[in-house]
């Protein structure tokens, strides 16, 4: 019974796990139960966990992502501009705005936001992997860029549509449940089934841990991080579909606004090193959870989302801290010279 | 030697890293107006040494004196402050700045505050004038050849006030020509009274231009000879642990000839950036030593081969077959296996565990999509951790955790769990204890047996002798011999590796 | 010896890009004028100082960085956060001599923390410039995510204040940036502190071994970047006299382009500020043309994107062309 604690303990997600769950408590507490409350109207689920689920479901696809990148010792702040892309052409598409021969279909729409998303992020992929530029200024130009391309493609105005099945890709229940749930446990669970049962995972632990020894092994380490630019990339633009259908339209200026940050940061309180190597897809997605429900709690308590930016922005410095090498050595000689001083 | 004449005197100097003793108990001398080579193979602790003069690294124990005076440097600064400079071969100068800035830089002439590059340019000029260099100083550094940019660094060390000036490798990548110029720089400061350490593996240049020469092995102190009086190949005996007189009438390699196949891989006139024209057969079931000293070209012609180095001409041919081998999957999938010298940057991968590090290669080969499952890694884990003996709690351990000797027998498992037809060995013995190293020369022998391809690099001629039936040695980047059964001896060897005149090689 | 004093030399990166881009702006300013009817004037030109100003300033503090090899993302940021505080204490009646020296000083020290989190942890300068970007942005938020308007007479004096020459004009706070540049340009050149940017970014190992001072420099970069990013910010409120916690989002690649295609490499120890400063005018030009033809302004988003990607691409072939031939060699 102990060991098995023990092992359960050593697992990735179990810190986060119990730090979201300690949270939500928190949050029943302060609310006096009502945290937890659920309604069942139509034969669908209401409540703020309810929520907090569907309002993650973003970014922990994005997380997902994320997870990937980081593990190759790279980094993506393009996902924002990338879901703004992937709106704008879905809602474009939707409302017949560009390649109105399709008809405004709804399908037709998610199916091209999503290539252009492949594509984004196979971009951000090449200039990393084949023209060996640094992620961050890489995925900086698309990240810029990008919001600019969107705007043309909505001609810089705010495109609303009127369709209840693209309204359904945020709103819609299967179940009970609401259905951005159903998309991230989709994808969530291939990529898992992809990286566990092929050997995807491994050559992506082994490029972030040490490229040069997995090269030697036979591991194209050019064409892993090239895939998962490009996943990344698709995690975004349907994580853009998921906005634009919340908000009935899409927002060039503000979708996916400083969302990489919280991406990042989802990755980081999963446990998986920003330097790359180990990564755990699970834990990451609970890392989105808790900040999910930061953010709604904050906004519950009625201070502007904004200010979470700050708290957050601390988070990834200390957790940065607690990564590196050199502040542990220095915190440690710290607390020797300390204790010498109090022996003598 | 005459104690005051001494410029600097190293003795009793202990350096512990946390696996290895880098030196133990060394000692050294330097005098005024001498050109010292310090001389050793691979992990025999020169670079060691010179950091510890050179401050980069403190010794455990010793006593350094320099001038009479003891000094005790922490870092290159202050040992450059008592006199102590330091050229690499890698050039430690910025190569985006301006020549003359690289001389003056951190002790700029100024003028009202500003810096006054006239000054700057008009001294430079000067001073390279001194060593017969009459370049354009205001040009970047990098628009010079490796050859000027090594004297630029060495004028400006001299310039600094270097009572000892050391050369760490400096003529790797010079031509003869530029190799002579230095020399003659050299023999310039040497009149001058600096006492120079000329660190090289090039023993053409020890004997050309240093008048006393240290040898080190394993960390440990073998002695201090003048170079007139040192034979070529005795200096070779004593830099790889052999005593010429041992040699004589040493026992001939073992032979294997009966076991040798059809040749399996031929290169012909493969070349790459970093090596210009092998010419080599690997046949079934012969264990093919690379023989020369460090910077042959002997872990060049491996990388070659796996596809590491790009091939930029000539051709293999695998199995008979003309193969373009195009990085190393492609190596892996035609069979190839190869253990590369630097175990922990380009062998083991820390983080991932003992079973992963060993289904790695297999991985690869097998593709990525056809992933080995939980059971077979942790089968074929199992199979290698008993089959080589490693010594390791269990298959979940970080490879990182483990001994040198532990973390190489997996990555020699990593490589036998492909199956390969072509296993290359470069160093695979370095910084291993004895057992280890014995039980890793009896796997090599066995594979053989079993009819494997294998190609042994080792800096250890002893080792070489046990293992290889065939052996090419190679000099200055050229295979200047092919030994085999009879012909195989330390003597025969170590002549060709000096090159020398002295005792001309059999036959 | 000859073939020893034989210079091999691959053509000074340095000079030849500072030619492309003034010839790249002379090109643009050319096309321009042909193209477009009133565009050759000198008020034209001197626009590109007077809208800009700002953009000068925080480019040339982060010409600074990069020529580290390091990146700062938080430019932005630290700007608005400028503005949006500034405007703030204005409004609660502070005096503008206090809100302008506390602000510079506020970005004077975000920088320096930033810069020795990176270089004493060892922590990654993207990780920790992003990190201070939020952190800014946030701030902002947490002051007031309304745009707080100016009416300060000081502030308001310097929107206004200006030179004539004929039509053109030249407002005061354009003297800032080419002061900024004028003094950036004296210390990159003429101080040690200047050089030891240029070698730290040249290579840092050999920096050390050289014995110059890398730890101080590494910061003070860093230090510098966030001052100007804050100077810039004063300049930026003078221009639009209010301070709104969304503005300039996505500075930070315009910052970085103009050095990058001022001649800056990205890996650093290669840039000049006056190479910088022009990288901004060809910016500058770039808007003018798209508001000329009258094009969706996110056009000078997109294309200025473009450009620094092809800058950057170049930037790496040349690297890779310089490695083969040194393998060779």
């Amino acid at each position: 019974m102990n060991s098995r604690l023990k092992k359960l303990t050593k697992c990735q997600s179990f810190w986060p796990l119990m730090v979201l769950l300690a949270i939500l408590l928190v949050n029943g507490v302060v609310s006096g139960g009502a945290f937890f409350q659920m309604r069942i109207v139509d034969g669908h689920l209401y409540g703020r966990l309810i929520d907090i689920l569907r309002n993650g479901s973003k970014l922990m696809l994005l997380a997902t992502g994320m997870t990937m990148v980081l593990a190759t010792g790279g980094t993506d702040i393009s996902v924002g501009s990338v879901m703004a892309i992937s709106g704008a052409i879905a809602c474009s598409v939707v409302d017949g705005r560009i390649l109105s021969s399709l008809g405004g279909s709804v399908t037709a729409a998610v199916l091209i936001a999503v290539l252009a998303g492949v594509l984004c992020g196979a971009w951000n992929g090449l200039l990393v992997s084949k023209i060996k530029i640094q992620p961050i200024v890489a995925t900086m130009i698309l990240m810029v860029a990008g919001r600019g391309i969107a705007q043309l493609i909505t001609d810089g105005k705010i495109v609303t549509v009127n369709s209840d099945a693209y309204y359904f890709i945020n709103g819609g229940y299967i179940l009970g449940l609401p259905f951005p749930l159903f998309i991230v446990g989709f994808f969530v669970l291939l990529i898992m089934l992809f990286t566990k049962k092929t050997a995807f995972g491994l050559f992506v632990e082994s490029t972030g841990c040490n490229p040069v020894s997995s090269r030697f092994a036979g591991i194209n380490v050019d064409r892993v991080k090239l895939v998962i630019y490009t996943f990344c990339g698709a995690m975004a633009a349907i994580a853009g579909l998921i906005e634009s259908a919340g908000i009935k339209g899409a927002d060039c200026n503000n979708a996916g606004l400083m969302i990489e940050m919280d991406a990042i940061l989802a990755v980081a309180i999963g446990g998986t090193s920003l330097a790359g190597g180990r990564f755990s897809i699970p834990a990451s997605i609970v890392g989105a959870l808790i900040i999910q429900s930061i953010t709604t709690s904050v906004y519950a308590m009625g201070v502007a989302p904004e200010v979470t930016q700050v708290v957050k922005a601390l988070i990834v410095v200390a957790i940065c801290l607690a990564q590196s090498k050199k502040f542990k050595a220095a915190v440690a000689a710290r607390l020797t010279s300390r204790k010498a001083v109090s022996a003598a | 030697m005459d104690a005051e004449k001494l410029l600097l005197r190293m003795e009793h100097i202990s350096k512990r890293f946390p696996a290895v003793v880098a030196l133990d108990d060394v000692e050294f001398s330097l005098r005024a107006g001498e050109i010292h080579a310090l001389l050793g193979e691979n992990g025999a602790g020169k670079s060691t040494l010179i950091k510890v003069l050179t401050g980069v690294e403190q010794r455990d124990s010793g006593t350094v004196w320099l001038e009479g005076k003891e000094i005790f440097p922490r870092t290159p600064q202050e040992a450059q402050e008592t006199g102590i400079s330091t050229v690499y071969q890698e050039v430690n100068l910025c190569p985006n700045l301006s020549v003359a800035e690289n001389i003056y830089i951190g002790r700029e002439p100024r003028r009202a505050g500003r810096i006054d590059w006239k000054t700057i340019n008009r001294k430079a000029a000067e001073l390279l004038g001194r060593f017969n260099l009459n370049i354009d100083v205001t040009q970047n550094l990098d628009a010079y050849s490796v050859a000027v940019q090594q004297m630029v660094a060495i004028a400006r060390a001299v310039d600094i006030s270097a009572r000892v000036l050391i050369l760490d490798e400096p003529t790797s990548s010079l031509t003869a020509v530029e190799v002579q110029k230095l020399f003659e720089i050299m023999r310039m400061l040497k009149s001058q009274g600096m006492g120079i350490i000329f660190v090289t593996h090039f023993l053409d240049q020890v004997y050309e231009v240093t008048d006393t020469i240290t040898v080190l092995r394993n960390g440990e102190y073998v002695g201090t000879y003048a170079t007139a009086e040192l034979p070529r190949v005795q200096l070779v005996g004593k830099m790889i642990g052999k005593e010429y007189a041992e040699l004589e009438g040493s026992a001939a390699a073992k032979g294997g000839e009966e076991r040798m196949g059809e040749v399996l891989v031929e290169l012909r006139g493969a070349g790459s950036a970093s090596i210009p024209d092998v010419n080599l057969e690997i046949r079934r079931g012969e264990v093919l030593g690379l023989s020369g000293l460090l910077g042959s070209g002997r872990s060049e012609t491996a990388r070659l081969i796996f596809g590491v180095d790009r091939m930029e001409r000539g051709e293999v041919d695998v199995r008979g077959r003309k193969t373009e081998v195009r990085g190393t999957l492609a190596a892996i999938r035609s069979g190839f296996a190869f253990c590369p010298e630097n175990r922990k940057t380009e062998g083991i991968v820390g983080d991932l565990t003992i079973r992963e590090n060993i289904v790695l290669a297999l991985q690869t080969k097998r593709g990525m999509l056809r992933a080995i499952s939980r059971a077979e890694a942790e089968k074929i884990a199992d199979e290698y951790i008993e089959k080589l003996a490693i010594k390791t709690p269990s298959q979940d351990q970080l490879i990182r955790n483990l001994s040198g000797g532990n973390q190489q027998k997996v990555i020699l498992a990593r490589w036998l769990a492909t199956n390969p037809d072509l296993l290359m060995l470069d160093e695979p013995t370095r910084g291993i204890d004895i057992g280890t190293k014995a039980e890793i020369q009896k796997i090599v022998i066995q594979l053989a047996e079993e009819g494997m391809a294998l190609i042994f690099i080792s800096s250890e001629i002893d080792e070489m002798l046990r293992c290889c039936n065939r052996m090419a040695v190679l000099r200055d980047k050229v295979k200047v011999a092919e030994l085999s059964g009879e012909e195989i001896s330390e003597a025969a060897i170590m002549n060709l590796i000096a090159g020398g005149a002295q005792n001309e090689q059999p036959a | 010896m000859s073939t020893l004093e034989k210079t091999r030399r691959r053509g000074g990166i340095k000079n030849v890009s500072l030619f492309i881009t003034v010839i790249l702006f002379v090109g643009l300013f050319a096309a321009g004028s042909v193209r477009y009817d009133r565009f050759l004037s000198l008020s034209t030109f001197l626009n590109l100082f007077n809208d800009n100003a700002y953009l000068i300033i925080v480019s040339v503090g982060i010409t600074f960085v990069l020529l580290t090899g390091g990146i700062d993302i938080s430019v932005a940021s630290t700007l608005a956060f400028t503005c949006v505080f500034s405007a703030f204490l204005l409004r609660l009646g502070v005096p503008a001599f206090v809100v302008i020296p506390l602000v510079l000083l506020i970005g004077l020290g975000v920088g320096a923390l930033m810069g020795f989190l990176i270089h004493s942890y060892d922590l990654q300068p993207f990780i920790v410039t992003l990190a201070g970007q939020f952190f800014m942005r946030g701030l902002c938020a947490v002051i007031s995510t309304e745009s707080i308007p100016i009416s300060d007479g000081f502030y308001k004096s310097m929107a206004l204040g200006k030179v004539a020459f004929g039509k053109a004009k030249l407002y005061y706070y354009v003297f800032i940036a080419l002061a900024v540049v004028a003094l950036a340009y004296y210390v990159l050149k003429y101080t040690k502190f200047g050089r030891g940017v240029y070698a730290v970014g040249g290579g840092e190992q050999s920096a050390v071994l050289m014995g110059l001072p890398v730890a101080r420099t590494k910061i003070s970069v860093y230090a510098i970047s966030g001052f100007c990013a804050a100077l810039a910010g004063v300049v930026f409120s003078f221009y639009t006299l209010a301070g709104y916690s969304l503005q300039n989002m996505g500075l930070e690649l315009d910052a970085i382009s103009s050095a990058v295609i001022g001649g800056t490499l990205l890996t650093g120890g290669v840039g000049t500020v006056i190479g910088t400063m022009f990288g901004v005018l060809i910016q500058g030009v770039i808007q003018t043309i798209v508001t000329y033809q009258n094009l969706n302004t996110w056009w000078t988003k997109v294309t200025i994107a473009a450009l620094l990607c092809v800058f950057i691409v170049i930037q790496r072939i040349i690297a890779i062309r310089a490695e083969k031939l040194k393998n060779k060699g």
